[in-house]
């Protein structure tokens, strides 16, 4: 009896803490995760204010304006474009015409406020978010966006 | 010349693999000594072959032949020799060539070493070995040929991506690999038990120093890639809870969960056939990690091809692993006889608990990763899984495992004495909760999980040393008494003093550079003066300089503190030619107390420039905490029972391990 009781205890607690823990995981998963969005859909169905999310397109060409560390430019899917707005220094490879994807929230103006903007490393590499937003306005070209 | 060469050795290995995999295991199931003579014949023979074959991809390299498609791509005749050298690993193909040397590396190495292992599951273990040998090379041949050839050969190659063009890197992978790679023999040696149907102390003893090397290369080449993302990315941060920074670490947890659940098998012959699956999960991770870089799955910078041919073989050859073994398991498992008994309280409880937060915390990272990909797969939703998520469900995972850090080396195996051990450990508790109160005092306002962090950083470093003090009876006897104990401690012990305090180094460096972190990010022109710390920044101004293939812009800063010049601080912004890229080049002055890292960006065209400027204390102690650790493994690793090749003397040895571990436990220890 003992020897089974034993394993039946380990077993048991394992099952018990792994089933506690895969719960506070995906609790944890829900409260963290950041859905993408494109400038379309903020455009048609809006999204909660001060909530983080990520947003992605091309960065809209004669957009770009900075203000000493501030830099706002727009992100356009071919069909809308969202207004963003970013306080850090942009990534290597920010220029006009490239993709972006920026993670942060919307403010009271309508203005995405970026805590974070992520231009990959490679130029001809298009983050498939944006390739998928792009190709849904209509609008994706793949000379520019293979990976 | 050496492509061909090396694409008839490639197919060579191949069949010989074939032949590895199954005369062996026939000659095994038969008694066949000469049939199972032919597995390290044919383990040596593969791994020469293999070697010569990455020779030739490494001579082409050299040689700058770009009539070799892989040559032309990720090389250039400008580079510099070492990162032509490192080229040949910086590409999918050449990568995958790696990944088989080392695999037929560690074949030879069982051949070699493992002469003393019952012939049956040498041959077992060594065929296994080739079948994963076959997998790989069936892959390489026909998905992913490093020596195809172009025609007409082009004058000048592509190059390698500048961000790889760094010595860290150049190490970085071939450390994975051996890593990842070394889980493989673990692997193999569980699979060749359980078809053997057995699992004893002695099998244990025999997979533990491969799991420390595999152990330790993984340590090492996690840390060198995350040493690399702080100085190279830019961004001043570490880790990033990128999927293939997970990809990394999930074999890693599953790699320390089994060095501790081997030991329980070792010295108690319990948690045999959960020791069995966490070896086939650990290697399972690593192919999974290889087949989540390898197949596109997920872009990054690691991703070489996203190629949907490729990405179907890994995973049908995944899945052939995966489910085979398993399967293998469910069937052998339950006639694995348990071993020794033990109270939940006991040195076995605490290793149990070990295995049970770090296999969840495995999982979570697992949950994290594929959560997003599953998620686009099944509902289109594309979604991101950030370190909040990962945050939130690590810090209570390891902090009480950090906590029965302290206390598990100190109870006795079967039945422990936890209130005995929580007396002798009075002193450090009161200390702990000393500092903790000293920290919420000081630092609560500036992030309240610093206070646990450092509570439990002074718990266990001290709680090691208690451990250790203990062990030779410090300041109960006399001192000479004392030194003969240290010396006579076994390394094992002491591996896994070093190791643990390893553990509270890295957690100590986490938390003090996350707590008081100051980061600038502003606007400078040339005179401008930012304070960061108690440093003034003088920014002098910046200029482009041209490298040797790149051009350069480089910012100057002067470094005073209290009005005494420090050092001055150049970080550049690079811009490649070849191929056309830019990266950044953060200039770092690293102390232990703290780094003072700056990093320069565009300019507005009037002479000012962005800059970011920061200040992370003592975020050295993370890298040098993790050094710890594989330190701890190396010195484990040189024990005399662990040295490969040791069980050779198993009768004679087993006799004097029990009259060791008996004076030991006399003396109040037992390792």
């Amino acid at each position: 009896m003992r020897p089974k009781r034993q394993r039946l205890l380990i077993v048991i607690t394992g099952l018990v803490f792994i089933g506690a823990a895969i719960g506070f995981a995906l609790f944890a998963l829900n409260e963290e995760l950041d859905v993408f969005r494109s400038p379309s859909q903020v455009a048609d169905e809006g999204f909660p204010e001060g909530k983080r999310f990520r947003v992605g397109g091309l960065v809209e060409d004669g957009s770009v304006s900075s203000a000493g560390i501030v830099t706002t430019f727009r992100v356009t899917d071919g069909a809308n474009s969202l207004t963003i707005s970013y306080n850090k220094i942009l990534p290597d490879l920010f220029r006009e015409g490239q993709g972006v994807i920026a993670l942060g929230t919307l403010n009271a103006g309508g203005t995405f406020e970026a805590q974070e903007v992520l231009a990959k490393h490679d130029e001809n590499y298009m983050p498939p978010e944006v390739a998928d937003a792009l190709k849904k306005s209509g609008h994706f070209k793949p000379e520019g966006g293979d990976s | 010349m050496a492509p061909e060469l090396g694409q008839y050795a490639l197919v060579l290995a191949i069949l010989v693999a074939t032949v590895q995999a199954i005369v062996p295991q026939i000659g095994a199931y038969r008694r066949d000594a000469a049939w199972m003579g032919v597995a390290p014949v044919a383990a040596r023979a593969q791994f020469l072959l293999v070697l010569f074959a990455f020779g030739c991809l490494m001579t082409s390299f050299i040689a700058s032949d770009f009539s070799v498609v892989n040559v032309f791509e990720n090389s250039h005749s400008l580079k510099p020799l070492i990162y032509k050298i490192s080229g040949v690993w910086g590409n999918h193909e050449g990568s995958l060539l790696l990944w088989i040397l080392i695999l037929t590396l560690f074949g030879a190495a069982v051949a070699q070493f493992g002469q003393n292992l019952p012939p049956t599951l040498q041959a077992r273990v060594l065929s296994v070995q080739a079948m994963i040998g076959v997998g790989f090379l069936a892959f390489i041949l026909f998905t992913s040929n490093p020596f195809a050839r172009l025609d007409p050969a082009p004058f000048e190659g592509a190059g390698l991506n500048p961000l790889l063009q760094d010595p860290a890197l150049a190490i970085h992978p071939p450390f994975l690999y051996l890593g990842y790679v070394g889980l493989s023999v673990a692997f193999s040696f569980a699979v060749a038990a359980l078809i053997e149907g057995r699992v004893d102390p002695a099998w244990a003893r025999w997979v533990r120093p491969w799991t420390l090397a595999a152990w330790c290369c993984l340590t090492a080449g996690i840390a060198l890639g995350s040493y690399w993302a702080y100085y190279e990315l830019g961004w001043g941060g570490w880790w990033f809870w990128d999927p293939v920074e997970n990809a990394s670490f999930m074999p890693w947890l599953a790699a320390t969960a089994l060095l501790h659940s081997s030991i329980v098998v070792e010295k108690r012959d319990a948690l045999k056939s959960w020791t069995v699956l966490l070896a086939i999960l650990a290697f399972s991770l690593s192919l999974l990690g290889t087949f989540l870089v390898r197949s596109g799955v997920l872009n990054s910078v690691h991703a070489f091809a996203s190629d949907p041919a490729r990405g179907v073989f890994i995973l049908a050859f995944l899945v052939f692993v995966v489910g085979g073994s398993l399967t293998l398991y469910a069937i052998r498992a339950p006639s694995l006889k348990g071993g020794g008994l033990f109270r939940p309280i006991s040195r076995e409880g605490t290793l149990v608990l070990n295995n049970l937060l770090l296999s969840t915390a495995c999982f979570t990272v697992l949950l994290g990763t594929l959560y997003p990909l599953f998620l686009d797969a099944v509902a289109e939703e594309k979604v991101s899984v950030g370190p909040p998520y990962f945050n939130a469900v690590f810090v209570p995972l390891m902090t009480p495992l950090i906590a029965a850090l302290a206390i598990g080396p100190m109870l006795a195996w079967k039945r422990g004495d936890l209130a005995g051990v929580m007396g002798r450990l009075k002193f450090v508790a009161a200390i702990a909760v000393l500092v903790g109160l000293g920290m919420a005092w000081y630092a609560w306002n500036v992030m309240p999980l610093a206070v646990l962090g450092f509570a439990l950083v002074a718990w266990l470093a001290l709680g090691v040393v208690r451990e250790w003090a203990e062990r030779v009876r410090l300041f109960r006897w006399d001192i000479v008494d004392s030194w003969r104990r240290a010396t006579g401690l076994p390394r094992a012990s002491y591996g896994m003093s070093m190791a643990h305090l390893g553990v509270a180094l890295t957690v100590f460096g986490i938390t003090a550079s996350e707590a008081w972190q100051e980061e600038k990010q502003v606007f400078m022109r040339p005179g401008d003066v930012q304070t960061v710390s108690d440093f003034e920044l003088t920014f002098v101004g910046a200029e482009r300089l041209p490298g040797p293939n790149y051009s350069a812009l480089a910012g100057t800063f002067a470094v005073t503190r209290n009005g005494q010049p420090v050092t001055i601080l150049q970080p550049e912004a690079r811009t490649f030619t070849n191929p056309p890229m830019e990266t950044t080049e953060a200039a770092i002055r690293t102390t232990l107390a703290g780094d003072l890292y700056t990093v320069v960006g565009e300019g507005d065209g009037q002479g000012g420039y962005a800059v970011r400027l920061y200040y992370k204390p003592m975020v050295i102690w993370i890298w040098l905490g993790t050094l710890a650790m594989m330190i701890g493994g190396m010195i484990s690793l040189s024990d005399r029972r662990h040295r490969i090749g040791a069980p050779a003397r198993k009768q004679a040895d087993t006799a004097g391990r029990d009259r060791d571990s008996g004076a030991l436990a006399a003396a109040g220890a037992g390792d």
